[in-house]
């Protein structure tokens, strides 16, 4: 449907475009880092692609990424990037839609950030960075959103369990000090 | 006498007579002063925490805390089959959670490739209890506001109108407001018998209750100043925040999902969208009461053009079997076995997809590694960017205002804080 | 000392949370005119909504006005999830209301956390104040609304609410060792 939009990317970008592809009637563009912001301004502001509505920014945690029905080759190993921070974008004018994505290391979590470009990635992009710890370089105001500060580690990564919790105040007169039954401490983060 | 009373209280008190005062001392200090709109607060739309900055009145600045009841969708969607799902998704936008229902059921289903598959019945009853989800939306929104504003009898009749559509549907799937009625591949149970009939006349009543309320309040001197010209946005600025539903539609952004990217049976039914001009709150709520009356438009016409057939595909993919099959024959009994225990398989991919919710697009971006269970289940609710807004929204305008505009931008916490 | 007042049981509380004449009648007062204050958080607010309105009408139990203050309300009803963020913020709604003080439960989330199990739903919202009435149900059907507020209104008529056996056990106390001394 929007294949003439990553036909122009890769025309106008070529080199910050490490691939393209189609799928489910989505087309993804995966941008390499350093160029995400030059590539977004294009986007937004040339008169085929206008992009001005944000949609969605969010991130893949490929830890435990083991596809069944794929070829082995697909399946997540060490060497590969961990995260894939994922922002969606809609022309109002044009009717089309894009996923830009980029591939993030876990030893650098770091994007540069479009918040400045479009507001509506703002909280969003907090929302990123308090679930999967991403960093977004030039955001204005990065910080936890949905979690409390004194909230340690990200949990919709991988390896946090689902049910640690880290409670910020519970009575003194259980019989059972819940925290201490709570915190069951099966990951090393 | 008078001047040693005087110096006395300022030597013991530290002050002095207002008398003494001279006349800049007199003036209330200049300072900003902080006031916090905590997370358990009057107005009825979710809990959020407001840190609000004001000079007197007049909010200067503020810090809009959402995370207040941030359960954990993607966590546990993560360790949860396709249709365990299900429940969760009732309770994101929980005033309208059919149609969270039918998103996930869509995203499900394009991920399987069986979009085109799903019997027309089970769309048109899809279609039906999401615009019946869409009635109950905008007239808890309008009601809430309302009587947040004072207008306690308006909340009292769309509570009525409210209870009358979930009498149905409860009907329809057992539940009066957390349904978990759709499933993959169509719909869980067909609707039941004379439901036709009483929703004929339901709409009807709901149509005599919107004249009163609308009597009531349109042009109510009260209601009018304190929702026109408040909390307005330039369609420019409802673009770029990502904002969409009734409050982009306010600001004159034509944009309905419905319409523009339609999906499941909207192309076969003809209703209109309503647009705004000017973006505050007085429009909001016009476009809010005009999409009711849209809604009951499209209802009007699925109960006639409803076909007989079935409610669910016959793909042993994502169908459960025939009750007296599983009973009866090995085969279908572990086919049911293996849907429930392990989940629908869907294919590895990704995805996203999107709808019109109560409050504009909701979209699920979905991440499927070919198990049961998704990798990843994003959602894109609608009302976490609106409440991004809600800061410049605010902004130069009074305390008292932020309830009305808070109350129209309609943020439903479940799905805010997701 | 010799009191062994630690539990709420109906059995347990009749030995020593006698009451007078007074006390019965005020223990009436205090029931049909409860004050509420709605600590409204998720999807069971719509069910308080529609039990606070015409058909399911609260006003007959004399309980229709929320105050939205804790200093001027009596029944705090913790109406759906609460989360850890939330906790310090109920914790401080709770004490800041002044005794005697009744506490419903409203829903499942709110009585064991639902079936939310994750880092940030807290399991129960009496992990962080007693709760005197549990209404399961997600949501409850406003009848069971009702008929749970008629459970509170017999514990409040006999005296024993949380707080109402509290102050008994503190006056008790004190005049023990009035007597003591």
């Amino acid at each position: 449907m929007s294949q003439k939009v990553l036909d122009a990317l890769t025309a106008t970008h070529g080199a910050a475009i490490e691939r393209t592809e189609s799928t489910h009637g989505d087309e993804v563009a995966w941008v390499k880092a350093d160029s995400l912001v030059a590539v977004a301004t294009w986007l937004k502001n040339d008169p085929a692609m206008l992009f001005d509505a944000p949609v969605f920014v969010t991130c893949i945690d490929r830890l435990d990424w083991q596809p069944v029905g794929l070829p082995p080759s697909e399946r997540w190993t060490e060497d590969k990037p961990r995260f894939e921070v994922a922002y969606q974008l809609r022309s109002t004018k044009h009717r089309h839609r894009i996923r830009l994505k980029i591939a993030v290391h876990e030893n650098d979590p770091r994007v540069p950030s479009l918040a400045g470009l479009w507001p509506g990635f703002n909280w969003q992009e907090r929302e990123t960075f308090d679930m999967y710890g991403i960093r977004f370089d030039g955001h204005p105001d990065l910080r936890r959103i949905y979690l409390y500060e004194e909230f340690v580690g990200y949990p919709l990564r991988k390896d946090y369990p689902k049910d640690k919790r880290q409670p910020l105040v519970r009575r003194d007169d259980l019989p059972i000090n819940p925290i201490k039954r709570d915190q069951t401490d099966r990951s090393a983060k | 006498m008078a001047a040693d009373a005087s110096t006395l209280k300022q030597l013991v008190l530290g002050r002095k007579d207002v008398q003494d005062l001279t006349d800049t001392e007199q003036e209330l200090p200049p300072d900003l002063m902080t006031v916090n709109m905590g997370p358990s607060h009057p107005a009825m739309h979710g809990t959020v925490r407001i840190v609000l900055t004001v000079d007197g009145e007049r909010v200067v600045k503020s810090d809009v805390q959402p995370g207040y009841l941030h359960r954990c969708f993607e966590k546990e969607s993560e360790h949860a089959t396709y249709t365990q799902i299900f429940p969760y998704t009732d309770r994101l936008n929980y005033v309208s959670p059919m149609i969270n229902n039918v998103g996930w059921a869509m995203v499900a289903e394009k991920l399987m490739g069986i979009t085109n598959d799903i019997p027309k019945r089970a769309e048109y009853i899809r279609v039906i209890v999401s615009e019946m989800s869409r009635i109950t939306d905008h007239l808890t929104c309008v009601g809430a506001s309302a009587m947040e504003l004072g207008a306690f009898t308006p909340f009292l009749y769309m509570i009525k109108c409210r209870e009358w559509i979930w009498e149905l549907l409860e009907k329809v799937s057992g539940a009066r407001l957390t349904h978990s009625y759709v499933r993959v591949g169509g719909v869980s149970k067909d609707l039941p018998d004379g439901f036709h009939a009483e929703l004929t006349y339901t709409l009807d009543e709901i149509d005599k209750v919107l004249a009163e309320c609308q009597d009531m309040l349109n042009q109510n001197k009260i209601f009018r100043d304190r929702m026109a010209g408040v909390g307005a946005m330039s369609k420019e600025d409802a673009i770029a925040t990502g904002c969409v539903g009734p409050i982009a539609r306010a600001c004159g952004l034509d944009y309905d999902v419905r319409k523009d990217y339609p999906y499941s049976i909207y192309p076969e039914v003809e209703f209109d969208v309503p647009v705004g001009t000017t973006g505050d709150c007085f429009d909001r709520y016009l476009v809010r009461l005009e999409e009711v009356r849209q809604s009951m438009r499209i209802l009007r016409q699925c109960l006639k053009q409803i076909p007989d057939g079935p409610t669910m595909i016959d793909d042993p993919r994502c169908a459960l079997p025939q009750k007296r099959a599983t009973y009866n024959t090995i085969e279908s009994m572990i086919r049911h076995f293996k849907h429930i225990v392990d989940g629908i398989k869907v294919p590895a991919g990704e995805t996203y997809c999107f709808l019109e919710g109560g409050n504009g697009e909701l979209g699920f971006f979905v991440v499927a590694d070919g198990t049961g269970r998704p990798y990843k289940a994003y959602v894109r609710s609608p009302s976490f960017v609106h409440l991004s807004t809600a800061g410049q929204l605010i902004h130069n305008h009074m305390i008292a205002d932020i309830v009305p505009i808070f109350g129209m931008i309609n943020m439903i916490g479940g799905e805010c804080d997701k | 000392m010799g009191l062994e007042i630690t539990t709420t049981r109906l059995e347990d509380a009749a030995k020593w949370a006698k009451q007078s004449k007074l006390e019965r009648a005020s223990n009436w007062g205090r029931k049909w005119s409860l004050f509420t204050y709605p600590f409204v958080t998720a999807c069971c607010g719509m069910e308080f909504m529609a039990v606070a309105a015409s058909k399911y009408d609260i006003a007959r139990f004399g309980a229709e006005f929320p105050r939205f203050s804790p200093r001027q309300s009596d029944l705090l009803m913790v109406v759906g999830t609460i989360t850890e963020k939330q906790g310090p913020a109920l914790k401080r709604v709770f004490d800041q209301m002044a005794e005697p003080k009744w506490v419903i439960a409203f829903g499942v989330c709110a009585s064991t956390g639902g079936f939310y199990q994750n880092y940030h739903t807290m399991p129960g919202a009496d992990q962080v104040i007693p709760v005197d009435v549990y209404i399961p149900g997600c949501p409850p059907r406003p009848e069971q609304v009702l008929d749970a507020l008629m459970m509170l209104q017999d514990r409040i008529q006999s005296g024993r609410g949380h707080s109402q056996l509290r102050l008994k056990r503190e006056q008790l106390i004190a005049s023990a060792s009035r007597e003591e001394g």
